[in-house]
């Protein structure tokens, strides 16, 4: 299943950067480049072979492991993908854990007083989150909370591993923004599935039972419910990738996303193409680990 | 969460009219939405002269009555270039929905019909959705140049695998229906089988999913503006209006907040709008069905 999908994605990257226009050997010599110099880029990058050729030669690079050097800094793509791996993944981890904590129980909530007051304004932040722009949420909490308030740095990052105190409050306000688009979906989803499993029989027994209304809600219902909101997180995982590149423009931290915007701005290809493998074969991971998750959930689910 | 066979027809004359007046968040969406639209079709009546008219004196004015959102760098009235920008966006968001509906609505009839097809069209959307939809659209309009066309290409990519899943569930819903079996026992051809029995079960969630990628596509272009890929800056858009307010954002921070909030409020009328058309039309039709870019 996996291998496949990464092979439909290693062809659209493939495509994508080389039948654009623009000659990638003038890009890399500069445009003062005479035709030999020009030439001889060409064969060093293999661009003079047939486009079948370069693609299998480039598959069978990736495929051992190897994505390239980058043509500004001639650094292995790998070495600088994973130099910046750290931001990006701290703050990807804690807009997960935020959305958890606060998500799930907001749409579970949502779901026991259903038509409720809380039902509404719970639904009303769900659209809020998906309609403004992560950015300008970002640039909104940055202007109240930092800029008037001071509570919060503007922006830049700081490793937890080297301060854990000051990462905190770098972290604090792109953590949030970040984290908010999937809480909207996350609590959508918690609510609507949820509702489904409050009318089955078994949730009617749990509280004929005695069970207190918590332990219905918690212990008997949200697991029952919890397989379409695994699903969501899984699919959710292309929302924060794309989160991500926003919010460490935004919040000016030194993470993947940023590396892959100055990339694609410098038509730096070969970390480019590296990135949105890497990309999305995080997706493609994450979804697996799912496919595994959903067994520990659900015990009547078996490959 | 995919739709099925059920779904209302929309033979019914008048439904989506009938859908809005039975909702009124919807119906107030609706209205929001067409005042948000005329504002950008009339937006040199509205606010009279040239939004690119460049006022150094009275540069990055405070909103106040005489600029509504106050002034940018250059002196221009940020009111003035957001309804100018309105128009592109606003258009941007038209055409990738609608592109997106029509390429996903085809390749969902086929894959849905032509069993043989399926499994190599289902793993290439799956490709498709496995590559962040903002990153495709930033590189493509990048590497091609910015214009009306890439960018709508780009930011119609990424919708199509979602459009081509939900036609596709409906279509292998309705196939083994006695009338779809009936028809092709008549011998009808499979062309004719598709458009006149099997389409029009689409039609009610393909309104909804319309509806989302409309307000996602709106998103998109202001992403790309933001992230320096949008339009030149001759041609305001509310991506580039944005982008520009980026540099000056902690003296005037209206540049940022008010054209954001403008289009925050457009796509909140037009999910709200969705959402409504979707209680009426397809209750079933989940919104998890909408996890995009």
């Amino acid at each position: 299943m996996a291998v496949p999908v990464m092979l439909v994605v290693a062809t659209i990257v493939f495509l994508l950067l080389r039948l654009s226009p623009g000659d990638p050997a003038l890009i890399i010599a500069g445009e003062t480049a005479g035709p030999e110099a020009l030439a001889r880029i060409r064969a060093e990058m293999g661009l003079d072979r047939p486009l079948v050729m370069q693609y299998l030669a480039w598959l069978g690079e990736i495929v051992r492991g190897n994505l390239g050097t980058s043509v500004l800094s001639k650094i292995p793509v790998l070495t600088l993908i994973f130099d910046r791996l750290e931001p990006t993944l701290v703050l990807a981890l804690s807009a997960i854990l935020i959305t958890v904590v606060v998500a799930v129980p907001l749409g579970a909530i949502a779901a026991w007083r259903h038509n409720s007051w809380i039902d509404r304004a719970v639904m009303m932040l769900s659209v809020v989150g998906f309609s403004v722009p992560a950015f300008v949420i970002g640039y909104i909490l940055i202007l109240l909370l930092s800029v008037k308030a001071d509570i919060f740095p503007v922006q830049g990052y700081v490793s937890p591993f080297a301060d854990p105190l000051a990462a905190l409050r770098h972290l604090a306000l792109p953590s949030i923004t970040l984290a908010l688009v999937f809480m909207a979906l996350i609590s959508r989803v918690t609510r609507s599935s949820l509702l489904e499993v409050l009318g089955e029989d078994f949730v009617r027994t749990a509280r004929a039972k005695g069970n207190v209304e918590r332990r219905v809600l918690w212990r008997h219902a949200l697991p029952n419910a919890a397989v379409p909101i695994i699903t969501v997180i899984g699919l959710g995982i292309a929302l924060l990738i794309s989160g991500v590149v926003v919010t460490e423009s935004v919040f000016n931290l030194p993470g993947v996303g940023r590396l892959t915007i100055d990339a694609i701005l410098a038509r730096d290809y070969p970390v480019v193409q590296g990135l949105m493998l890497f990309f999305a074969l995080i997706y493609v991971g994450v979804n697996l680990l799912i496919d595994i998750a959903y067994v520990i959930v659900d015990p009547r689910i078996r490959y | 969460m995919s739709a099925n066979g059920q779904a209302p027809s929309l033979a019914r004359r008048g439904i989506l009219i009938d859908a809005l007046l039975t909702n009124r968040v919807a119906l107030f969406s609706g209205a929001l939405l067409l005042a948000i639209a005329l504002s950008a079709v009339f937006a040199g009546l509205i606010t009279g002269g040239d939004p690119f008219l460049i006022r150094p004196r009275l540069r990055l004015r405070p909103p106040g009555s005489e600029f509504w959102f106050g002034t940018d760098a250059l002196g221009r009235d940020v009111f003035a270039l957001v309804l100018h920008g309105g128009r592109i966006s606003l258009l941007v968001g038209l055409f990738a929905a609608l592109a997106g509906a029509a390429i996903g609505t085809v390749i969902g009839l086929l894959t849905g019909y032509l069993r043989w097809l399926d499994p190599v069209v289902m793993r290439v959307m799956d490709g498709i959705m496995a590559i962040p939809g903002i990153l495709f659209a930033v590189a493509l309009v990048s590497l091609v140049g910015p214009s009306l066309f890439t960018i709508v290409a780009a930011i119609t990519f990424a919708e199509i695998p979602r459009v081509t899943r939900l036609v596709r569930a409906v279509v292998l819903s309705v196939r083994e229906e006695s009338y779809v079996r009936a028809a092709e026992g008549l011998g009808i051809p499979a062309r004719l089988v598709l458009l006149r029995h099997i389409l029009p079960s689409c039609i009610a969630p393909l309104i909804v999913q319309t509806t989302y990628m409309f307000a996602a596509a709106i998103l998109s272009e202001a992403v790309l503006g933001f992230l320096g890929v949008g339009f030149p800056p001759d041609i305001p858009s509310w991506g580039n209006v944005l982008a520009e307010g980026r540099a000056v954002f902690q003296r005037a921070p209206w540049t940022i907040i008010a054209p954001g909030l403008f289009l925050a409020v457009t796509v909140m009328a037009v999910n709200l709008l969705g959402d409504g058309l979707r209680d009426r039309l397809d209750p079933r039709l989940s919104r998890a069905a909408k996890v995009s870019s």
